[in-house]
């Protein structure tokens, strides 16, 4: 499966390590669909590839738009590229979330550091949709709060009717006067109906690890709380077996899992 | 208006205790009402009473060299604030600001040590209430300093 040129469009820094870039074919194709949770393979030439989760508007797909954060060398690469600049793109790959699953329901989305990124597309979906869903919650935890993803839209959330948006993080100074703790505490605040909602987690395994056990104490059921897990992809089709999980690919069969579909493998150290 | 013991009743940190004891230790309570930006306590000070949190949000805060007030945890509705009037020297240990205009249930810990001890069973089950707040916020404080965000791995063998 060739890569497809796709050029930059427009780059926006988003903080001191992420960056937001919408790409646009090269081919001048119009359209790109994806659906939330669907990540792409993206070729920084002369680098290599990474897998990046689609963080854009499902409904709005014109452009193909990626939140990055750079941590090795290919993101460091795509980190300096500039509107006009062209990368290959081979995708969208993966089992997504289950938006069609939660309707009729309360939504938990809980997101933690760039984490927020491959949630941002099912809020644009609900919101496109919100007769369809009750109660959205959206719990963010972030490092500090200049690494807050989406600010300004987050606060749009907040004052959205039906959405309760709760931001935390885990150090700040004095002059911050949001939360300061960790993303499980806040699920305890949040206001929902445990016993018909939907929850999508997606941030750091330990972080994921430490909230499940709170929401399923309220009754959320295991078959109701997905999680988006972070494994070395490499090739995205289940060739090359580097992102292999017990008997599953997270490539191919996720990265969107029901927790009670890899509960055996998640508390395994070292797995 | 509800009374210091149907509000203790409401409130999460005292899911347990029996309606005897709340009896009880409603009488060192009083209500009280902090603006934000105020400080109600500073490191150092007295540790005569804790805070349990009816609405609003409070911070501790402590100062870090060269870094000026640093916030270490907030808390809010349904959460309680401080345990140094249970153990000596009864101090606090950081600064409290209250960040949004809170409502809070004052406890005067004088008095509250002076009944646990008068009544081993009432002190007991108070401090077994204590110690599970300070089993989670402890766990909560551990996966705090993880700094779990930093940690984040790459999707893919960069």
């Amino acid at each position: 499966m060739e890569p497809e040129p796709y050029h930059v469009q427009t780059y926006q820094r988003e903080t001191d390590d992420t960056f937001s870039v919408s790409l646009v074919p090269a081919s001048g194709k119009k359209r790109f669909k994806f659906v939330p949770g669907q990540f792409n393979m993206i070729y920084a030439f002369g680098a290599g590839e990474v897998p990046i989760s689609i963080s854009g508007n499902p409904a709005r797909n014109e452009t193909c738009i990626h939140t990055i954060r750079s941590v090795g060398p290919t993101t460091r690469l795509l980190e300096a590229l500039q509107p006009g600049a062209t990368v290959g793109i081979r995708g969208p790959f993966g089992v997504p979330w289950p938006v069609d699953r939660a309707r009729g329901k309360d939504l938990v989305l809980i997101a933690g550091g760039i984490g927020m990124a491959p949630l941002r597309p099912v809020i644009y979906h609900v919101l496109g949709n919100r007769d369809q869903y009750g109660r959205v919650v959206l719990l963010y935890g972030a490092r500090t709060p200049k690494d807050i993803l989406f600010s300004a839209e987050l606060e749009q959330w907040s004052s959205t009717k039906g959405f309760q948006v709760e931001v935390t993080v885990d150090t700040a100074d004095s002059h911050w006067n949001g939360n300061v703790g960790v993303v499980p505490k806040l699920i305890t605040h949040a206001k929902f109906n445990s016993l018909n909602t939907v929850a999508m987690i997606c941030g750091p395994e330990i972080m994921m690890r430490y909230s499940i056990p709170e929401l399923t104490d309220i009754g959320v059921t295991e078959d109701r709380i997905y999680i988006s897990m972070e494994r070395s992809m490499k090739c995205a089709i289940g060739f090359c077996g580097h992102c292999q999980y017990g008997g599953i690919f997270v490539c191919k069969d996720g990265p969107v899992f029901p927790y009670s579909q890899v509960r055996k493998f998640f508390l395994r150290k070292e797995f | 208006m509800k009374t210091i013991e149907e509000l203790l009743r409401t409130h999460r940190f005292f899911e347990g205790l029996p309606n005897s004891d709340l009896d009880l230790l409603a009488g060192c309570g009083q209500n009280v009402v902090a603006k934000a930006g105020n400080y109600i306590a500073r490191e150092g000070e007295a540790a005569n009473n804790f805070y349990v949190i009816r609405q609003g949000k409070i911070a501790l805060e402590t100062q870090g060299a060269g870094r000026g007030g640093v916030v270490l945890e907030t808390l809010s509705e349904d959460e309680v604030l401080g345990w140094s009037w249970l153990f000596p020297p009864h101090q606090w240990f950081y600064d409290v600001r209250v960040i949004e205009d809170s409502r809070l249930i004052s406890m005067d810990g004088v008095c509250l040590r002076n009944k646990a001890e008068a009544d081993p069973a009432l002190g007991f089950r108070l401090m077994k209430t204590i110690a599970r707040e300070m089993n989670e916020r402890l766990r909560e404080a551990r996966l705090q300093v993880l700094d779990v965000y930093k940690l984040e791995p790459p999707r893919a063998l960069e």
